[in-house]
């Protein structure tokens, strides 16, 4: 499945001016009532509540011992698996594109049944395989560990889904020119075709950790839910919620939907604006 | 062709291969070869007759209905945003652009939340809905919504980029020869781009049918109202019915299997 | 000899690309491998390059036989149809790269990169990125990276393939002259017969996987060793089962000793030259011959002429071509 998460706009202009003619008003309209109604209008509604009764009610309520540590702990684990995948997903899609081996495409196939896959059947699944009844005596369930599992399942395919058509799309002539001028097949790597990778490396992995902190099925059965302990952000929010405190749901959920913003933000700027001249001369 | 000029010595080629097929095993393939062993270890009857019991044939309809309606309206929405971002250009074009992104960093909670807030019967939408018979939130409509918000960009963005590389030449080839707008979309657009389609509609299917977070918020999780296949698994799992629990997890780790290789299949013929 | 390629044969799966090809190529000469498109002249040079490896045969470079070593042991510079360029790296970056890699001083490397931009006119771009070159640009700088590393043999597959017609033009005046200069061994590959008389000094002729003929582009013009060289290099008509030059042929206003008569069919002025097309004995040929003679032969479409190939000309047996 295509990694359907674009921050790029799929629309791009790249072709050149093109003529667009000027759409019908009841298009338009359409489509803005459409995502009004539904996306608009409704996170308008979490941010508003969670401002509603005032920035001090706000802080406090985001500041709990329990929200505080369900958000730390949210980031944090996010973070480690954003890096994980960058180095195994972008090893992954490496091999996947320059190795072949007997059922390669069956597992080129499963990688994105994290995409697929129902995130509770996934938690089920990873419970029953390194919880307390595992066939393999691994119990990860009630710790972190266990959390960091999910969430790497989950985000699986996001790195190897950017970085896989750019490796199949790059240019093969460039590493034979690099070879004919006396590049080792190390040097080729680190500064042929790394630099060309890594702008699909990060746009993935920003994509991996965005997901990662909204993660909830498949971390609500492996990790207990232990509040301080394994209780990530959204289900919190999800606890919040089941108590009838929305507001304070709603100022955690405004967090997390600040920091999925900022982290969108800055990759669609840096795809806009060009990457650092730095970074191909790593 | 070619000799591969980073010609990896061997040892590389072999690190490489064993690390990647270490980390998906332990990640991606045990955990799927285990949940299928275990259902059907026990052969097929207990499979069967958990999933025939009335509870999970409820669930199970819940579900399709649900998905049914979602896809159903992010189909609409979808081709005819796709049209509108590809072929219009309108002041802002980029933004809206964004905003159909906006549901993939949403987390599932979240969607519920925001919906409850704007639908459920204490908000000012939901109430009036209320008093005129519908009620939203604990009900269908409102899994519905939940369903359609985090399933909203699949099929504008499967649908997109086939329109704009298909162009408009064909589209105004026709509109020369004299058929109207609705003719040139079905007998022009829509055989265009019908593989991206089909891609796009099985993904959003995919999505609304394991959808799990949002409509766990939004259904309060009624068991044989608002229950669908998903709610089920969690549920029968905090009651000890393992069987149940994991003989709908296959049913829809199937399920999810079947989407891969028709989204494989669709992508192909798109080629 | 700079390069040696001894019977060397190469086969991607069941289709064989080359077979048994020997070719020897004079240390700082120009050399062109010439022949129709999957004729096997890519493959063969990107066999001496190092990019690709033969099924039989020996590859010998400067002496050293180089047939299992890498490319990057070769010594060996090649610049690539699509220029390959390094698109993430400006220009000075391209050139200086292989300086980079052999971890030469800074100093060094400026001053090296800066006499080769100099040398292929590409000064004022230092410090733009390859998408900002034109194709011309582009193919200069990939040069320029060739040849920063000084390499014992330089060589081109297609190098101006990718270009506009002019700019091609230029470039093979200007590689011809780049070679006068530099006077490093030099191999090309081109489907391009013009190209090919323009530039080289030894031509090597490709075709079917096999070397048809090697020689000065003189040599082949006039003395071509089959009917497929004949017709590769230089225009070809068929008179009486015979191969022949249409310039080769004269064209006189009555019988004579030798000659056939001809029916004139279409005259066409091209300049100095007019192309003159005959039906001979039902089959069709054509003569080229100078405005001048054109004028005193008074002809006319529906005329008769008589044909009579030049005595001192080379005609070759018309037995069927090979397909090629």
């Amino acid at each position: 499945m295509a990694v359907t998460v674009q921050t790029p706009p799929a629309v791009t202009s790249a072709g050149g001016a093109r003529k667009r003619r000027a759409p019908t008003v009841l298009g338009v309209g359409t489509s803005l009532i459409y995502l009004s109604l539904i996306v608009l209008i409704p996170l308008a509604a979490v941010v508003w509540r969670s401002a509603e009764e005032g920035p001090r009610y706000f802080f406090d309520a985001v500041t709990t011992p329990d929200a505080w540590a369900a958000l730390k702990l949210t980031i944090v684990a996010s973070v480690w698996v954003a890096l994980i995948n960058l180095v195994l997903g972008t090893l992954i899609a490496w091999v996947l594109v320059r190795d072949d081996f007997p059922g390669k495409s069956i597992v080129d196939m499963l990688i994105d049944l994290p995409f697929a896959l129902p995130t509770i059947v996934a938690g089920l699944v990873l419970l029953a395989l390194y919880g307390p009844n595992s066939p393999v005596h691994v119990d990860l369930a009630y710790g972190r560990a266990g959390v960091v599992v999910a969430l790497l399942f989950v985000t699986l395919p996001f790195v190897v889904r950017t970085v896989q058509p750019v490796l199949l799309e790059l240019d093969r002539e460039m590493e034979q020119a690099a070879a004919s001028l006396g590049a080792s097949p190390f040097v080729i790597f680190r500064r042929i075709i790394l630099p060309n990778l890594v702008p699909a490396m990060v746009s993935g992995t920003a994509l991996a950790f965005t997901r990662s902190i909204a993660e909830f099925g498949s971390t609500v059965l492996i990790s207990g839910n232990l509040p301080f302990k394994t209780q990530v952000a959204a289900v919190y929010i999800f606890g919040q919620i089941e108590s009838d405190n929305t507001t304070g749901a709603a100022a955690v959920a405004t967090v997390l939907l600040a920091v999925a913003l900022a982290v969108l933000v800055m990759l669609d700027l840096v795809q806009r604006w060009g990457w650092p001249p730095w970074l191909s001369a790593v | 062709m070619g000799v591969a000029a980073v010609a990896e010595r061997g040892v590389t080629r072999y690190a490489l291969r064993s690390v990647a097929l270490a980390y998906l095993t332990v990640l991606l393939i045990v955990p799927v070869g285990l949940i299928v062993w275990r259902t059907f270890g026990a052969g097929l009857g207990p499979f069967w007759d958990a999933l025939s019991a009335p509870s999970a044939l409820h669930a199970l309809r819940v579900t399709v209905v649900v998905a049914a309606w979602a896809v159903a309206l992010n189909t609409v929405f979808g081709v005819g945003t796709a049209i509108l971002l590809v072929r219009h250009d309108f002041p802002g074009r980029r933004l809206l652009n964004a905003l159909v992104d906006l549901p993939m960093a949403v987390s599932p909670v979240v969607v519920g939340l925001a919906l409850i807030l704007v639908y459920g019967r204490f908000a000012p939408a939901g109430g009036w809905l209320e008093a005129i018979g519908i009620q939203v939130i604990f009900s269908v409509p409102g899994m519905v919504l939940a369903t359609v918000f985090i399933s909203l960009p699949l099929v504008v963005r499967a649908v997109a980029p086939v329109l704009e590389e298909l162009g408009e030449e064909q589209e105004q080839a026709a509109r020369t020869l004299g058929a109207g707008s609705w003719q040139t979309f079905r007998r022009i657009t829509l055989p265009g781009i019908r593989w991206a389609l089909g891609y796009g509609v099985v993904l959003c299917l995919a999505r609304a049918l394991g959808e799990y977070g949002a409509v766990a918020v939004v259904s309060g999780r009624l068991v044989d109202q608002t229950q669908t296949l998903t709610l089920f698994v969690e549920e029968r799992f905090q009651n000890f019915d393992q069987p149940a629990a994991f003989a709908a997890s296959t049913a829809l780790a199937l399920l999810a299997i079947v989407t891969l290789l028709l989204t494989k299949l669709l992508r192909s013929k798109d080629r | 000899m700079a390069i040696e390629v001894r019977n060397v044969s190469k086969s991607f799966g069941p289709t064989p690309v080359l077979e048994d090809v020997s070719v020897d190529v004079a240390a700082g000469s120009l050399t062109a491998l010439l022949g129709p498109s999957g004729g096997g002249k890519s493959t063969l040079l990107r066999i001496i390059a190092g990019l690709e490896y033969p099924d039989a045969g020996h590859v010998i470079i400067s002496g050293r036989d180089a047939t299992a070593l890498a490319p990057q042991r070769r010594n060996v510079g090649f610049v690539f149809q699509h220029y390959a360029a390094f698109k993430h790296m400006s220009v000075f970056d391209n050139v200086a790269f292989g300086l980079q890699i052999r971890k030469r001083p800074k100093a060094e490397i400026r001053r090296r990169v800066a006499e080769l931009l100099e040398l292929v006119h590409l000064e004022q771009l230092a410090n733009r990125f390859p998408s900002q070159l034109s194709g011309g640009q582009r193919q200069r700088m990939a040069l320029a990276r060739a040849l920063a590393v000084e390499p014992e043999v330089l060589l081109l597959d297609e190098p101006f393939g990718a270009l506009d017609a002019q700019v091609r033009k230029e470039l093979r005046t200007w590689l011809r002259r780049l070679h006068d200069e530099v006077h490093v061994t030099t191999v090309f590959v081109t489907h391009d017969q013009e190209e090919a008389i323009e530039v080289a000094d030894t031509i090597v002729v490709l075709a079917g996987g096999r070397v048809e003929q090697a020689g000065s582009p003189h040599e082949l013009y006039e003395h071509p060793a089959n009917p497929f060289v004949m017709s590769f290099l230089g225009p070809v008509t068929r008179i009486d089962g015979r191969l022949v030059r249409p310039h080769d042929l004269d064209v006189l206003p009555g019988p004579e000793r030798d000659s056939i008569p001809a029916t004139v069919t279409r005259i066409t002025r091209l300049g100095f030259e007019v192309r003159l097309e005959v039906s001979v004995d039902g089959s069709d040929a054509w003569a080229q011959v100078t405005r001048g003679r054109a004028d005193a032969l008074d002809l006319e479409p529906g005329g008769t002429v008589h044909i009579r190939v030049h005595p001192a000309a080379r005609t070759l047996a018309a037995e069927t071509l090979a397909a090629v």
